[in-house]
């Protein structure tokens, strides 16, 4: 199975891990990320105002390119992931956005919103399925403690996203038992880390780090696991409390997958 | 420059979409926001000041920088008014005027260390500057 493929701006640079143990974990796994040509950065953040449309383009771009293959388009950065799929929903259901965004792009064919989205732990869950990721194990992450970090961008706004359940999730947990883990529950793991705010505004990004951290620490978790690299980045950076590591989760999953040595979340901090 | 308040009030309407009359001021945005207590002016409130006619207050509101686009407002509203969408047409009022920039270029070499994402700077510039 080949899907189109959208890195992003971060995993071509600060978050190399996030793309390149995913590329390897895939074809372990049996399906291929075909990187589309020529993508352009999704800018980060939805724009929410209703006259926003060259502010899309990027992702409407992307959304064609893998309309015209043929092919699921996957994201792996929830950022990326949170922009190009409510572009897509606008696409889908939003006639001004979706007119006016045609008639700047000129394609040979209209975008009607027509091709899926779908996150990389979407692939995982609902293509591969985790009964046959943990067949594939080779390497169970036995003993380990992992709490799942989701953030909020993959999450919120659900009726768009449909990503998971917005408060209670579960993919993430249920992926950490497939590689042989325990996966820690802990209430802030869906609670935002500051995001772009640690920009401007360190101190308000350090206490809402900090009681992500204390969470997950209170709960037994002993390593964090994330799908994105501004929350990585916050993790790891913002804050003054106790710390555990926080990693990509498609580092454990190639840990998992045998095919990098184990480094027990300890990686890179 | 908006003539009146009432005019600021519509212009705000139109930019954020939000039907301000759907409030029925619960509360739960506010309680849901991790950023509630660096506000000045409350996420429940912010429709409030719109429909008063008092847009002024809220564009010069700390309140505007300390949104952080969580949606968790969003999420959490029952009567699906989108304050997150509101304080963001309030901000995009004020960066689109000359001078009204947030974040500036020249500011981003202190800004910068050896881990951070670009993903974080796109951000950056995507919110805070027009």
């Amino acid at each position: 199975m080949v899907y189109s493929y959208y890195p992003g701006c971060t995993l071509k640079n600060k978050a190399q891990d996030l793309d390149r143990y995913a590329r390897m974990s895939a074809e372990a796994l049996g399906f291929t990320l075909q990187e589309i040509e020529e993508w352009q950065c999704c800018g980060a953040v939805y724009p929410l105002a209703s006259d926003e449309i060259a502010t899309k383009l990027s992702a409407v771009r992307a959304l064609n390119d893998a309309k015209e293959k043929g092919q699921d388009l996957v994201t792996l950065c929830s950022a990326c992931h949170h922009v190009i799929k409510r572009v897509n929903d606008d696409m889908q259901h939003v006639e001004d956005i979706r007119t006016r965004a045609n008639n700047y792009l000129k394609l040979d064919e209209p975008y009607l919103g027509e091709t899926k989205v779908l996150h990389f732990l979407e692939v995982l869950r609902d293509r591969v399925g985790f009964d046959t990721l943990k067949e594939k194990v080779v390497k169970p992450l036995t003993g380990r403690k992992i709490g799942a970090y989701y953030g909020c961008m993959l999450l919120r706004p659900s009726s768009v996203m449909a990503f998971d359940d917005p408060e209670n999730p579960t993919v993430m947990e249920d992926f950490i038992r497939a590689l042989g883990a325990e996966p820690i529950v802990y209430p802030f793991r869906n609670e935002c880390c500051g995001g772009y705010i640690s920009l401007k505004d360190k101190p308000l990004a350090g206490s809402l780090v900090d009681k992500v951290m204390e969470s997950a620490v209170c709960h037994g978790a002993e390593e964090l696991i994330t799908a994105c690299p501004l929350c990585l980045y916050n993790l790891r950076n913002s804050g003054s409390r106790e710390k555990v590591p926080v990693t990509y989760l498609t580092e454990i999953l190639a840990e998992a997958l045998g095919l990098i040595p184990e480094k027990g979340g300890e990686a890179d901090v | 420059m908006y003539s009146t308040e009432t005019a600021k009030a519509d212009m705000i309407r139109e930019i954020s979409g939000v039907n301000t009359r759907k409030c029925m001021k619960c509360g739960k945005c506010s309680a849901s926001c991790p950023a509630y207590e660096e506000m000045d002016i409350r996420p429940h409130q912010f429709v409030s000041y719109v429909e008063s006619g008092n847009v002024s207050a809220l564009l010069e509101s700390e309140s505007l920088w300390k949104c952080l686009s969580c949606f968790a407002c969003v999420e959490r509203c029952p009567s699906d008014v989108k304050p997150a969408k509101l304080i963001e047409a309030a901000w995009l009022m004020v960066i689109c005027q000359r001078g009204g920039n947030y974040l500036s270029p020249d500011e981003v070499p202190e800004l910068l260390d050896e881990e951070l994402p670009q993903q974080l700077l796109a951000a950056g510039f995507r919110k805070y500057s027009k």
